[in-house]
Formats: C-alpha cells, structure tokens, sequence
C-alpha cells in the first residue's frame, strides 16, 4: 500500500504492499482498528485502504481509488454538463482552499490528458482547452500583515508554475479593483463602501458579490470562456441553508447548479458532489496538494451560524450535506442553468447532442427575467410594479426597488438620504444592472402594447 | 440590523406607536420600543389582518380550536374570541383537546383546558387515544422506547384532531402553529429530503380537499410574541415541555432558529417567505390521495399511517412504519451509534411529523 511519508511522490510507492506502520493523524477511520472487517480497498480490493469516504466503514478506500472516484465525480460533472470544451479558456477562482487546489488539480490533469492526446494525434483537429488561474487579494479589507500576504502569494505562484505543461496564466489581483480606478483610491472607495454597510452579514455578501463581479471582469478582460469555482457540496448546503434564512428561496435554485450563466461569462461547479471532507482528505493524503492556508477569517453573522449549524449536523449524519444538495437539486432551475449553446463544430457532435439532451425546457419566462444589481439574483414577478413606478428618469436609476428584498434589508442602507453617496461607491456594473434591469422590462412590455401607441403620446411614458 | 442593546437608562422610554405611555418591552419581531397596550393592539391587529387578508374564515363557519393548554392554543382561544367578538366574524368557537395519555404532562395541561372552557365560555370536547386506538402514549413509549415516539402521537393526533372535529360538526380546525414552528418545519424538510411536503408546509390553509381543512392564524406570529402576550395578559396556561420530546431531530431545527431569532430577528418570517418562494414544479411526484383500506381516513397509501403503526403495535412489531419499508412487514432502519448526549438522529422519512 502506499507509504505514509507525505511527501513521498514516486510512483512505486502507491503499488507496494508494504503494511502501515505510522497512523495518519487526518483521515477518519482507524485502519488498524477494525476487527473484522476486510483490510482491503472495497474499490481495487487489492491495496490496504487508508482512509474512509463518507460513507464511513462502508467505502474504505486505498489513496489511488480514493483519488480516481473524487476526479471521476469531477469528470463526470464536467462531461455531463458540457462545462469544459476543446475551444474554451477556462480561468480556475483559486482561493488556496483545499476546495480550490483539489479543482485546480483536476482541472490541470484534464488538461495534461488533452494535451498528450493532441500530442499523440497527428490530425491536431481538437485544440486544448486554456487554463487561467485568478487569486483575488481581499487583504485592504481585513488586517493581515503584509508578510503574511506576500508569502501566501509567493506560495500560490509556486503552486501554479508547478503545474506545468501546459503553463497557465496566474492573476494575483486586489479586490479593490473591481473599481475602474485602483491603487489608493481603490482601496479607500472599497473600505467606505463596506462601512457603509450596517449589517455584518451584509457586509460579508456584498464583498462576495464584488469578488464574482471582479473575476468576471478578469476572465472578460483576457478572453476566457469559463469561470470554475471549486465549490463543493458542503458549501452549497450551507449556501441552501443561508440563502433560505435570507428570504431568497425563490432564486436559490439558480445558485446551486453545475452551471450558471447569467453571467457574461458562465461560472461551472465540477466540484458539486464532493464533499468538504473528502476534499480535505485528499489533500492531506497528497502531499503535493499544498493548501495556502490565508485567509479570510471565519464568517460570521448568519454566514458563521449556518456554517457551525451544518458542522453539527453533519457530524451527527455525515451524509445530510448530500441530501439537503439533493433537496435543493429537486427545485426548478433557471434558463440560464446551463451551457450556452455550442455552435463550435469543433466540439464532437457527440458531446453537442448530448448537452442539448440535458438542456431544460426553457419555463417561458425567458426573457422577462429581471435580476437585482447588487447580487444578481432573479427577481419574483411580484417586483415587476415596483420597478415600474421608479422607472421616472433613467439618470438616477432607483436601486432600492430594483434590488432584491434580502439585499434591500442587509445591505442597501436604511436611510434613504444615503442612498444618492451609497449609489457612487458601488461599482460600475451594478450600477448598469440596476439601469438596464429596469429598461429590460419596460421594453418587454412595450413591445406588447406597442401596437396600440400613437406616436405623439410617447413622451409621457 | 444587528440586535443590539439600547442602553438601559431609567430615563423616559416612550412607546413608539403612542409616544405617551413608557415602553414596557421590546417587540421580538421587529425590536420597537412599545407599551402594553399598544402592544397588545399590535398583535391582536396583525392577527385579524392576516385572517382577513387570507379568507380563513366566512360567517356561520364552526371552528374547533386546537387546544392543547399549551401558551399558543390558550393565546388562540384567547385572541380568535376577542376579535370574534371585535370584529363581528360570526363564528361558534369550540375546543377541541387531544388526550394522548401521557401522565404527570397531558392530564396536567387538560386541567389548564378545562379552566380555559369556563374563563373563556367556549365548549369543550376531549378525544383520546386509549379510546380510539387503544393504546396510550404511556403505554407506546414502554413498548417502543423514546425514539421514534413523537411519531406515533403526531400521526395519531392527527387523525385525533380530525375524529373530533366531525363529532363536533365543525367546518374547520385552527391551530396554534406560529412563526417559529413553521420556520422550523421548512428547514426540517430541507435536511430531510422531503421535496413534496416542503411545498405545502407553507399553506396557510391545509386539508381542503381533505375531510376538515385546518389554518393556522398564527403563521406568522413570534413564539416569543405569544409569551409575551400571554403572560402580560396573564393568561392560564400549561408551560411543560412533553416529557417524551427531548430526543426530537426538530430540535436541531429549534435550537438553530433561536440562535438566528437573536442575530436577525426577521429571519424567522424570511424563511416562511422562502418556503413559500421555493420554485418546485407542480409535476413533481406528489402522493395520490385515497382512502385507507382498514379505516376509510384519507391516505396515499393502502393503508393510512395510523393503522400500519397501530398494527406494528398490537402485533408488537414497534418499528412497523418506521423509517424505509416495503409493504407492511420490513424493517429498513440501520443502527446507528446512539449517543446519549445528541438527539435522536433518525434521517428516515418518520411519518407525519409535519402538519
């Protein structure tokens, strides 16, 4: 069985059958502990297993097996969803997490794999997929040292030039540049513009809804085609959870699929059936899955709740994370809820056929689908009056009625005299979104009366 | 907004609806400063707005009111009465009480019940267990043990409710349920898995197209609000926890709402609000509606889960009807590591615990 040492890379050691001496501090289940169960991996039934899936005494598995059933989970999502194809660059958010490298791996192995095959076929007609990585420095908004930040980030450029061939294009980038202006101005807008917000949860959601903006405008800025976040199903389940207590359980379905394109550039989740501890277990198991271990803090406020709430119901059920993913899988997606379209006729017409088979019958309500500019998340039809009556004049776009009600409590400020100064420190594109959202739907509507109009009665509309 | 604490000065603290009279307390739901009074109009105001917004009741309608001697059915008795009476609703209000046989807890609260029929002039029926099944919870709980027994008493107080409400010739039941029972019930349905009554715990209304349709005219009253009220009112009620219900999985749900109610207290309604947002296609398998075989009461299966849990029980077969079975005779409950400390983990689906 492989050897203990966790630095220990070379290929022999993951086929000996050498017996385990040292105990793995990480993994779960004592091997040596059982009585009588089978000291073999259920999967190859040939190694000596080392750690425990979470299905506990049941799927004992040695690292290789371990290893191939998490990628072949990620494999799966990406092939059954069309996520990655031949034409795409894909820009992998990489926080350092193990949730983060574990994708980052497996995205890189994919990649290796297509390349060699190219390699290997002399008609070249499948180009590789490009890979990206994108770190956002969130470090202007909480009180690490310096030093601190440099090495993590030294760290995570050492991990990235490792995994090479093929190279991929790192992007170390502070938050603040979500504003077109950055530097110190940047980084005094971004501290008002959270001090703005009373609420820490808040707080907490806005800054995750300025680092979704900022890696869309990376990935736009230099050509990629994909955006892939490493969540897991941990994540997701306390995302249901969080998102349910925030009142948002009408646009919670749109958050939790394999992919999300609402976005000008779709965001994919390969990672949505591994859980958080098998995650961490394989990168404990592989030494060259290095964690960067920063960085933001725990959450706190409902964020912090749901998170320890989830932790104790998982350690009383290691499989609820699972089924609460799969209650939520059960809700109705959005349109968006998948790839766009592939007209490349390089992609084989195999996998084209596929994704269309999975494609969702569209619900009807394609395009009247209004979004709120801070969190962009669908709005319920009962908005559509709102925003209707703020539509007066298009200078001063009205964000509290186009908002959503979660972010109009938590974040949007409760005075409405600060809400003029609270509009210029947001970022330019939510201020777009809040315009076009509004203008999205008038049109639609005007297209529907459009025939009954006299041309001089439109200036009062 | 952060529940924070104003500074407690002695100084005056006028009530925000009047700005006459000094606060008397602070509102759970929305942390205004209010009097008594004004409290108590507040309350009983949003109750009356919520019943006529939602059409719960027509005139000439007989209500039974659930009636447990608990705080949220004696606050119900109490507040339904009063604007029966405000606001002319023309209603003939009755109790309804179940009797599950549980010494040293039920025959306690009943005495609160029968006091409650002579405070507020409402008449009064019991209907209990050990006269329609046979058995009581007393009697269940040895034979089965405390897990699972919460159950045997939902499942059966249903049909209990139900039972009684005929005898009584009632158009419908109300119930206590409030905010905070329903905020639990769709979290609970979510760890669970349960897609199908995750859509229809939100309803205010439930049971139409059953034999006596329930409401629930507290659905979006605070628990803590209902204490409130009840004790300033000082009103007769029963304030025991079930003996049998420590080992509950909705007291994980519980414990969690407590700790979100003191961080965000509109959290509580924003997950009603959720549960009644959630975007679940109507073509989604729901059970099909029939009738049970043994008993004629509504039932999606052969057999209603009364009847397959009282057949586990007179055949002394206590996990008949517990966790995933095939027919009437398997057993698909695993073990798991009991440890004495955490609750009672069953993932199964339990019955009908939800309402």
């Amino acid at each position: 069985m492989a050897c203990n040492s966790s630095t220990c890379n070379s290929s022999g050691c993951y086929k000996g059958y050498e017996e385990e001496e040292q105990p793995k501090p990480n993994t779960k289940a004592a091997v040596n502990g059982g009585n009588s169960c089978q000291n073999l991996c259920v999967k190859c039934k040939v190694n000596e297993p080392v750690c425990c899936g979470i299905g506990g005494e049941n799927s004992r598995f040695c690292k290789d097996c371990f290893k191939n059933n998490l990628y072949g989970k990620f494999k799966q999502a990406v092939t059954y969803n069309a996520m990655i194809t031949p034409p795409d660059k894909v820009l992998v958010a990489f926080s350092g997490g193990p949730s983060s490298r574990v994708v980052l791996q497996f995205v890189h192995e994919m990649q290796y794999k297509a390349q060699k095959n190219y390699d290997a076929n002399k008609d070249k007609s499948l180009p590789v997929f490009g890979v990206g990585v994108a770190f956002i420095d969130e470090s202007s908004t909480h009180s690490f040292t310096s030093q601190h930040i440099e090495k993590a980030i030294e760290d995570i450029r050492l991990i990235v030039s490792n995994l090479a061939p093929p190279s991929k294009e790192l992007f170390v980038v502070p938050i603040e540049s979500i504003f077109s202006s950055d530097g110190i101005d940047g980084k005094e807008r971004l501290k008002e513009l959270l001090d703005a917000v009373s609420d820490v949860t808040g707080k907490e959601d806005l800054l995750s809804h300025l680092r979704i903006l900022l890696l869309q405008k990376i990935a736009s800025e230099n050509g990629y085609t994909r955006i892939v976040l490493g969540s897991c199903t941990s994540r997701i389940a306390c995302h249901v959870i969080s998102a349910t207590v925030k009142g948002q359980g009408y646009s919670l379905s749109a958050d939790i699929q394999y992919v999300d394109s609402r976005w000008e550039i779709p965001v994919v989740l390969p990672l949505r059936d591994c859980p958080a501890q098998e995650l961490n277990t394989l990168c404990s198991l592989d030494g060259s899955l290095k964690i960067v271990e920063l960085l933001n803090g725990p959450c706190s406020g409902i964020n912090g709740l749901v998170s320890s709430f989830v932790k104790v119901l998982q350690e009383e059920n290691p499989s609820r994370e699972c089924t609460i993913v799969r209650t939520a899988g059960k809700l109705t997606p959005f349109h968006f809820n998948r790839v766009p379209e592939i007209h490349d006729s390089n992609v084989p017409s195999a996998t084209r056929r596929h994704q269309k088979r999975y494609t969702l019958k569209p619900n009807g309500s394609l395009s009247s689908d209004s979004f709120c500019p801070i969190c962009n998340s669908p709005l319920k039809k009962s908005n559509f009056p709102s925003s209707l009556r703020s539509h007066g004049s298009q200078q001063n776009p009205d964000l509290f009625a186009s908002a959503c009600s979660s972010c109009q409590f938590q974040i949007l400020p409760k005075d409405p005299s600060l809400m003029e100064e609270f509009l210029s420190l947001l970022p330019q594109q939510m201020i777009t979104k809040a315009k076009h959202g509004d203008q999205g739907n008038f049109s639609l509507l005007r297209e529907q009366i459009q025939e009954f109009l006299f041309s001089d009665g439109e200036n009062e509309i | 907004m952060e529940a924070d604490s104003k500074p407690k000065k002695s100084g005056a603290r006028l009530c925000c609806v009047c700005n006459q009279n000094r606060a008397a307390l602070k509102r759970p739901k929305t942390l205004e400063q209010i009097c008594r009074e004004c409290f108590y109009a507040v309350f009983e105001e949003e109750i009356h707005q919520v019943i006529l917004e939602n059409q719960l009741f027509k005139p000439g309608d007989r209500i039974a009111i659930g009636a447990s001697g608990g705080k949220d059915s004696t606050v119900l008795a109490y507040v339904l009465s009063e604007l029966n009476r405000r606001h002319n609703y023309g209603l003939d209000l009755f109790l309804l009480s179940v009797d599950e046989g549980i010494t040293g807890y039920r025959d306690d609260s009943l005495e609160t019940v029968k006091r409650n029929e002579l405070q507020y002039g409402l008449p009064l029926k019991i209907v209990s267990y050990k006269d329609l099944y046979g058995w009581t919870m007393d009697e269940i709980v040895k034979m089965i043990g405390l897990k699972n027994n919460c159950t045997f008493c939902g499942v059966f107080r249903r049909q209990a409710l139900d039972r009684g409400a005929a005898l009584l010739k009632v158009d419908k039941v109300a119930t206590g349920h409030n905010a905070d029972d329903i905020a639990e019930t769709v979290l609970l349905n979510i760890l669970r898995g349960d897609i199908a009554r995750l859509s229809r715990c939100t309803s205010i209304i439930t049971g139409e197209d059953g034999p006596i349709p329930r409401c629930k005219p507290f659905k979006y009253t605070y628990e803590k609000e209902i204490v409130m009220y009840a004790y300033f009112k000082k009103l007769d009620y029963f304030s025991t926890e079930c003996i049998y219900s420590p080992n509950a999985y909705r007291g994980f749900a519980r414990e969690f709402i407590k700790d979100l109610e003191r961080i965000r207290p509109r959290a509580i309604l924003d997950i009603i609000k959720s549960g009644e947002d959630f975007r679940i296609s109507t073509t989604t398998k729901m059970p099909e509606q029939g009738t049970c075989e043994r008993c004629g009461y509504i039932s999606s299966q052969k057999w209603c889960k009364a009847c397959v849990l009282l057949e586990g029980l007179n055949r002394g077969l206590p996990k008949l009807g517990i966790g995933r079975t095939q027919g009437l005779n398997s057993d698909g409950k695993k073990d798991r590591k009991r440890d004495s400390r955490t609750p009672s983990i069953e993932s199964k689906q339990c019955g009908s615990l939800e309402f």
